[in-house]
């Protein structure tokens, strides 16, 4: 399989805080702090992490939106640093995007085939007509009613506008969509909706996808390969039917246990892993391991050496010094 | 928040330097030659130029404005050998129109001014922020409609109408008042207080239909918020809901705004001055437009710049009294 | 059987908008026992947070009309006056709301607004009494160096932290119902478990009931002891936990459990959905207010389309569904989980 995506030491810092003087140099949250991956095409990297673990930055730098701070995003083998201005905007068009609050990103003054097709019309891909017929081609590709392209976002519900949101990520017959928690501000009857028409989509047109999410269990669905991150960092990845099975990081573990399960005796019986206090300041996080703070399995090489991420079975890598086995 | 003080204190004192500057620069390049205003009747060729040379209006800006600056610090002297004139610092210039030295107007008119525009900034908070809140605490009844009215109307009709409507209907008509004349508070406080009644509600009419609004929606926001449901939750009165967490979260912006309107007022009302025939900034700059007396006008917008200033440094350093959330970051 | 703590009777709530009225909870009827916790499970517009509302009667400053009964210790508090209503807010019941962050008042420290929540109900209190209260409420909610932390702002803590501060307000008073609207919904899942594992153990010592509302069946599995599904306004199924999920007697209830998403379940593509969205509130459909989306809908004329189911026994569980007991129960044990 070819490798359609590929981040390469991906660094993305923010300056913050008040400076004390007026030029004082201001400290960094390290919200993406060296992330590599290969995403091939076809398939799904689910990133799953808590908030401010940097999976929202990282799926905006993938997606062009921020420039990283520090290392190289690939598509096609082509490293997006090189390009100029224009080449770059032509690029654009292979990676889309789709975001958690479909309202918040339509325009309420613009129909939505108007939203759908804005794409177009910015990269002058079709004329009018052929704009109008691609749209109502799209609305019917993701479960809207193509008569319906002259209707305000306010006319509909969560998950129509979520599918607007689809269709004109759709527009440009990308190669690869960043969908940045695509179904959690969405009732769960229709987040399964939304969770099989993204497969359908993937089947019929080959996309890859980067679907990033806080719910281990949405992701579950959709991924091959699973990337946990933290403060950050990758923790584990690799493939998402190995990681689910055996988590090795003990992050990934706590994570999996205090995921409430929709099973009263299955709830009650198993053994849940409490992790105490909250995820450590990006600002200043913590030395070593960054999770060491909240580990139960935490000692003074924890502190110390950083792990790397290295592969202890064929495509699943885990960055502790004691994974789990 | 200590080094948010200084940095804020210093970062005025750098903008009152370039305000000052660009003042003085923008109005000494107008085409006025202020050295023609200085010889009235008697001015020929040859004595405007001499005059120019003396005053120093021959001289590159930069040096024209560095004199100005050591004439704020020390003193300076104007006009034309044996007839000089030296003002003390802070010296902003000599009115060649008065005959006085700027510094000197300004201190004479700025008591009125104030006058003027504390009384109108009591009268418009009171008005302002009391209707406001009681529109918002009566959202939809005929309190509110009215307080909506009345920002409507206040705000849609100009000040000098307003002016010459009060003036017709309470002092000509009505004889309710003497025709507003500005008399000392330390000479005779009824009078003072009799004789600004009038330009004190004409400009409080204005501002406070901006702050009836600014409370109503500023109080019905706070209202929504989360934290006011569990203030009810927990079993506060609603009079201690209401001041305790309504009116203390929607009067914070409130208090800034409010600080900065005070101090573009105390920079001279210059329609309602010269409406009410009141003797302050506003007048002066007025007289100092149609009079060309430049002197005059940049001191008179220098003084206002400065107030504005101050204020903007006053009120940033107030709200990190107010807000602990700003308090925390600065 | 004890008696219920509180009975909510026949409770309808409208509010009046421009659009129309809408009706967002249309006649709801349940106990809570005490020391009991009930789950209110439901999505986005089905009426569970307005139902909370309208028990502690929080319908500040909108145009609302509220119907029906609810009676805690033999009075309706919909007809109790202003004065009497605060006497019970707070002390009787408490609340815990969605989002920790916005909860708390930002301009007060968190140890003044523990001691406002005490005060207003033990107004004689003194003030070496009161901070003896909240030092012990913040050290019971899990808070490290209550005495430091005591005068800390609210901006200064994590959104879990802020989440036991709430929680340590609605729990000062001891109150016998505690009301938590969504209490995890705004929190990441390691500190929602935190969170959860501190209600129930608070439960226990305080033996208050508790009211869980959330849109998370994981969470009602794990914490609820009965469980109330609401669709459009609607009550449609009570039932214990286990019936809930072992046997489900309603087909919305079936559909929600169907389209859980779980960790162990990797089928792809193959997700069960609930066909088509929510009903406006403005304009329910006639008869049940689900039979649009309904597969097992018994056709034109039915009953279905008709008339308003009304909750029935159904097994061992209530359900308000027209469809026979049979059938349901066969729809329950195929499609549950």
């Amino acid at each position: 399989m070819a490798t359609v995506l590929e981040a390469d030491h991906v660094k993305k810092y923010f300056p913050t805080g008040a400076s004390k003087w007026l030029l004082r140099p201001t400290d960094q949250v390290l919200a993406v702090d060296d992330v590599s991956f290969k995403l091939e095409a076809g398939t799904t990297l689910g990133v799953v992490g808590e908030s401010g673990c940097g999976k929202s930055t990282l799926g905006r730098v993938l997606a062009m939106l921020l420039k990283p701070t520090d290392g190289s995003v690939r598509l096609n083998g082509v490293d997006l640093a090189t390009l100029n201005e224009r080449d770059l905007n032509q690029v654009r068009r292979d990676i889309q995007f789709v975001f958690q609050d479909p309202y918040a990103c339509l325009n309420p003054r613009h129909s939505i085939g108007e939203s759908i097709a804005t794409p177009m019309k910015v990269q002058k891909t079709h004329d009018k007509q052929g704009r109008r017929q691609r749209v109502q081609e799209l609305m019917e590709l993701v479960g809207l009613n193509p008569e319906h392209f002259n209707r305000f976002p306010h006319e509909f519900s969560g998950g129509q506008r979520q599918r607007v949101g689809i269709a004109r990520a759709l527009a440009l017959n990308p190669k690869i969509i960043v969908a940045d928690e695509p179904v959690s501000a969405l009732d769960v009857s229709i987040q399964s909706q939304i969770l099989n028409l993204l497969e359908g989509l993937q089947n019929d047109f080959g996309l890859s996808y980067v679907f990033i999410a806080h719910d281990l269990a949405v992701v579950r669905h959709i991924a091959d390969e699973v990337a946990v991150m933290y403060l950050g960092k990758f923790v584990e990845y690799g493939d998402a039917t190995s990681i689910y099975k055996t988590p090795r990081h003990p992050y990934t573990k706590a994570l999996m246990s205090a995921a409430p399960v929709a099973d009263p005796k299955i709830g009650r019986e198993r053994k849940r892993i409490m992790l105490t206090g909250d995820v450590p300041s990006p600002v200043n996080p913590p030395s070593g391991c960054r999770f060491r703070t909240r580990c139960w399995k935490a000692t003074d090489q924890c502190a110390e050496v950083e792990p790397q991420l290295v592969e202890v079975v064929p495509g699943h890598r885990v960055a502790c010094h004691y994974p789990e086995s | 928040m200590i080094y948010f003080v200084i940095r804020r204190l210093l970062f005025a004192v750098v903008l009152l330097f370039v305000v000052s500057f660009f003042t003085y620069v923008l109005f000494t390049a107008l085409p006025t030659n202020p050295a023609a205003l200085t010889c009235g009747k008697n001015c020929t060729p040859e004595v405007i130029a001499r005059n120019e040379v003396r005053l120093g209006y021959d001289q590159p800006i930069h040096v024209q404005y560095g004199r100005f600056l050591k004439g704020i610090f020390a003193g300076r002297t104007y006009g034309p050998e044996g007839a000089s004139v030296h003002c003390p610092a802070p010296a902003l210039g000599y009115s060649f129109e008065y005959h006085e030295c700027v510094t000197d107007l300004i201190t004479r008119t700025f008591p009125v001014t104030l006058s003027v525009a504390i009384g109108a900034f009591v009268l418009w908070m009171g008005i302002g922020v009391g209707l406001g809140t009681l529109a918002a605490l009566r959202r939809g009844r005929w309190q509110d409609r009215f307080a909506t009215t009345f920002s409507v109307v206040g705000i849609s009709l100009p000040t000098f109408f307003f002016a010459l409507l009060a003036i017709l209907v309470i002092v000509i008509w009505g004889g309710l008042l003497d025709f507003p004349q500005y008399t000392g508070f330390t000479e005779n406080p009824i009078k003072w207080f009799s004789g600004l009644l009038l330009p004190w509600a004409t400009l409080a009419i204005l501002s406070a239909s901006t702050y009836v609004r600014l409370t109503r929606n500023g109080i019905l926001e706070v209202m929504n918020e989360e934290f006011v449901r569990l203030g009810l939750a927990k079993g506060v009165k609603r009079r201690t809901l209401i001041i305790k967490y309504v009116m203390r979260a929607a009067m914070v912006p409130i208090v800034t705004i409010a600080g900065l309107d005070f101090a573009a007022l105390l920079g001279g009302a210059v329609i309602t001055e010269s409406v009410f025939n009141l003797p302050g900034m506003g007048k002066l700059s007025i007289r100092a437009v149609t009079d060309s007396d430049l002197p005059v006008l940049v001191a008179t917008t220098l003084v206002a710049a400065v107030l504005i200033v101050v204020a903007n440094a006053v009120v940033d350093i107030l709200y990190g009294f107010l807000d602990p959330r700003v308090r925390e970051k600065v | 059987m004890s008696t219920p703590l509180i009975s909510i009777r026949d409770l309808h709530v409208s509010f009046h908008t421009q659009d129309g009225v809408v009706k967002a909870v249309d006649g709801v009827s349940f106990d809570v026992m005490p020391g009991e916790t009930l789950g209110i499970v439901g999505e986005s517009g089905s009426g569970k947070s307005v139902t909370a509302n309208a028990i502690m009667r929080l319908n500040f400053g909108t145009q609302v009309d509220v119907s029906g009964e609810i009676i805690m210790n033999g009075k309706n508090l919909l007809e109790v006056d202003d004065d009497e209503l605060r006497t019970l807010r707070g002390r009787q019941m408490a609340m815990v709301f969605q989002d920790p962050l916005t909860a708390l008042n930002p301009f007060y420290t968190v140890g003044n607004q523990i001691a406002e929540a005490y005060l207003i109900h033990h107004p004689k209190a003194t003030k070496s009494e009161v901070r003896e209260i909240v030092l012990n409420a913040m050290v019971k909610v899990g808070i490290p160096e209550p005495t430091k932390r005591m005068d800390s702002y609210p901006h200064e803590f994590s959104g879990g932290m802020r989440q036991r501060i709430v929680i340590a307000i609605a729990l000062v008073n001891n109150p016998q119902l505690l009301i938590a609207d969504e209490p995890t919904t705004a929190l990441d899942v390691t500190v929602q478990a935190q969170i959860l594992e501190l209600i129930g153990t608070l439960q226990e010592e305080y033996g208050s009931a508790v009211m869980l509302i959330t849109h998370d069946l994981g969470v009602i599995a794990e914490t609820a002891d009965r469980v109330m599904v609401m669709y459009a306004g609607h009550a449609v199924e009570l039932a214990n936990v286990d019936e809930l999920f072992e046997t489900p007697t309603h087909p919305y209830t079936v559909g929600l459990l169907g389209s859980v998403h779980s960790l162990d379940d990797s089928s792809r593509g193959a997700l069960q959905t609930i066909s088509g969205t929510p009903p406006s509130l403005i304009n329910l459909p006639t008869g049940c207010a689900f039979h649009p989306r309904c597969r097992f809908e018994l056709g034109e004329n039915s009953l279905c389309r008709t008339e308003a189911p009304q909750l029935h026994a159904v097994g061992k569980s209530r359900s308000a569904c027209h469809l026979p007991e049979s059938q349901l129960l066969q729809i329950g044990a195929k499609g549950g989980v």
